[in-house]
């Protein structure tokens, strides 16, 4: 089973995640840029995250086989922090890069004048850099969200083909399938959508323009739930062609794009003693 | 590594050769006109181009890409240091290797040398220790170079002016035999490597 995961923040894993990644199938993945879990004060601390999203980052995925893209943004949450929204300015610079294949994460957290500013300036920045975009649907008063969204979208120059609306579930579904945007599932333990209720989607709804990640992260997550509902697939009656359509080609296709997807992944440089992230002393 | 003009022309589809042949002009175009050095990034066109080459001539081809434009561009100091500072890990190897032909004041390119080799990045390392560095990094962080690069698995022939540099370097020979002691004490392999460049520390092959 191959395997790319659209949406995982792996600044925030360890490489005993990128091997297990690495052994469940995966070979691609995106990691959107997003808020760290510690709010950052300054325009200063964008740059050095995006830096190593686009330096180390994808160093530390090449060493186990995995290729590694990243979207760019500001981070609704953080677009509500006057000294962070000048990263704005500081966005064309980086969405030239070879590596950054959308624009994202973006969208709304609490629905304020300030989000929807952040919006509607980053859709436009994708729409001039002829890049598609990542936009998630907000955790709390979901449904109302994925309205508002979808209205920022239709009225942005970006058309709803190049979207990915994240972050999906059960009352959300119809609304994004009549959006024409591609749409994005999250696989979580606990919150978020489970491996069952995806394959029930998946068996009402098919499996056109439909991405499944693990958007795992820093907090209680996995980055093996593409891999589990890959299975899940498999268990509940799917073919291997839909599993693949679901977990490769439907990512693939949607930051393929951008035009900026290099999926000729080299075989992983021979490690020093097995121990790949060199530090050096040790 | 890095492959000339014509060899890059015959490994380049159509398309990419014409890229290449465009973004060139604008390269030398630069370099011609009067230098502004308040211009904003993205009114010097070549520098959106060297940030695309990965995609327009493929990945294997973008180092020897990227340093042709910036030795098109004759890049001053200021434009390799924000080059540099501005730039994905693959933007900066381009600029460590673009250093011994543009040939900036150490001034302005030794720290970007010292910069890739703080990082772990081999790429960045094996980048960063070639011509630019044996001829300008002084002897004690040269020697330090050299050990990252046996703690890092990068190939010591990455370093060039290997055998001018260590002849009859004492101190170096200190530290690799005490990092062959500390390898051979945690029961670790010592790096075949670090035989090869203790072997010619010694001065008894000139004699």
């Amino acid at each position: 089973m191959r395997i790319f995961d659209p949406h995982i923040h792996m600044t925030s894993r360890t490489t005993d995640d990128y091997e297990a990644m690495y052994a469940a199938g995966v070979r691609a993945l995106v990691e959107p840029s997003f808020w760290l879990g510690q709010p950052r004060t300054s325009v200063a601390s964008f740059t050095d995250y995006f830096d190593a999203l686009l330096g180390w980052e994808p160093f530390r995925a090449s060493q186990y086989g995995i290729a590694h893209h990243c979207t760019i943004a500001l981070n609704p949450k953080e677009a509500n922090d006057p000294r962070c929204a000048a990263v704005l300015d500081e966005l064309p610079r980086y969405l030239v890069k070879d590596n950054v294949v959308a624009v994202g994460e973006i969208g709304y957290d609490s629905m304020t004048p300030a989000e929807d500013t952040a919006l509607a300036a980053q859709l436009q920045l994708a729409a001039d850099h002829g890049l598609p975009a990542l936009v998630h649907t907000p955790h709390r008063d979901k449904l109302a969200g994925l309205h508002r969204t979808v209205d920022v979208v239709r009225e942005s120059a970006l058309p709803p083909e190049r979207v990915l609306l994240d972050h999906l579930n059960e009352t959300t579904m119809k609304h994004a399938v009549d959006s024409g945007c591609w749409m994005g599932f999250s696989i979580y333990p606990d919150t978020k959508m489970d491996e069952d209720r995806m394959v029930a989607v998946l068996k009402e709804y098919g499996t056109e323009k439909i991405l499944v990640n693990s958007a795992a992260d820093w907090g209680k997550s996995d980055p093996l739930k593409t891999r589990s509902t890959g299975d899940a697939m498999l268990a509940a009656g799917f073919g291997e062609d839909e599993v693949d359509q679901v977990l490769w080609r439907n990512p693939v296709a949607f930051y393929g794009l951008s035009g900026r997807l290099q999926l000729d992944t080299p075989e992983p440089e021979p490690l020093h003693e097995g121990n790949s992230i060199l530090r050096g002393g040790e | 590594m890095l492959m000339t003009r014509k060899e890059l022309d015959g490994r380049l589809g159509g398309a990419a050769r014409a890229w290449l042949d465009e973004s060139l002009a604008e390269a030398a175009h630069a370099a011609d006109a009067a230098e502004d050095a308040t211009t904003a990034f993205a009114a010097r066109s070549w520098e959106m181009r060297f940030a695309a080459a990965g995609r327009h001539c493929g990945q294997d081809n973008a180092d020897s890409v990227r340093t042709l434009l910036l030795i098109e561009a004759r890049a001053d100091a200021a434009t390799l240091t924000r080059i540099y500072q501005q730039g994905s890990a693959a933007e900066r190897r381009a600029v460590l290797l673009a250093l011994p032909h543009l040939a900036p004041p150490p001034s302005a390119g030794l720290p970007l040398v010292e910069d890739a080799l703080r990082t772990n990045d081999t790429r960045l390392v094996a980048a960063a220790v070639g011509p630019y560095a044996a001829e300008h990094l002084d002897p004690h962080a040269w020697r330090h170079a050299l050990l990252k690069c046996l703690f890092t698995g990068v190939p010591v022939d990455a370093a060039d002016g290997l055998e001018r540099r260590v002849r009859g370097d004492a101190e170096l020979a200190r530290m690799l035999g005490d990092y062959a002691a500390e390898r051979t004490a945690a029961g670790r392999p010592v790096p075949a490597d670090l035989h090869r460049v203790l072997a010619l520390t010694s001065p008894t092959e000139e004699i």
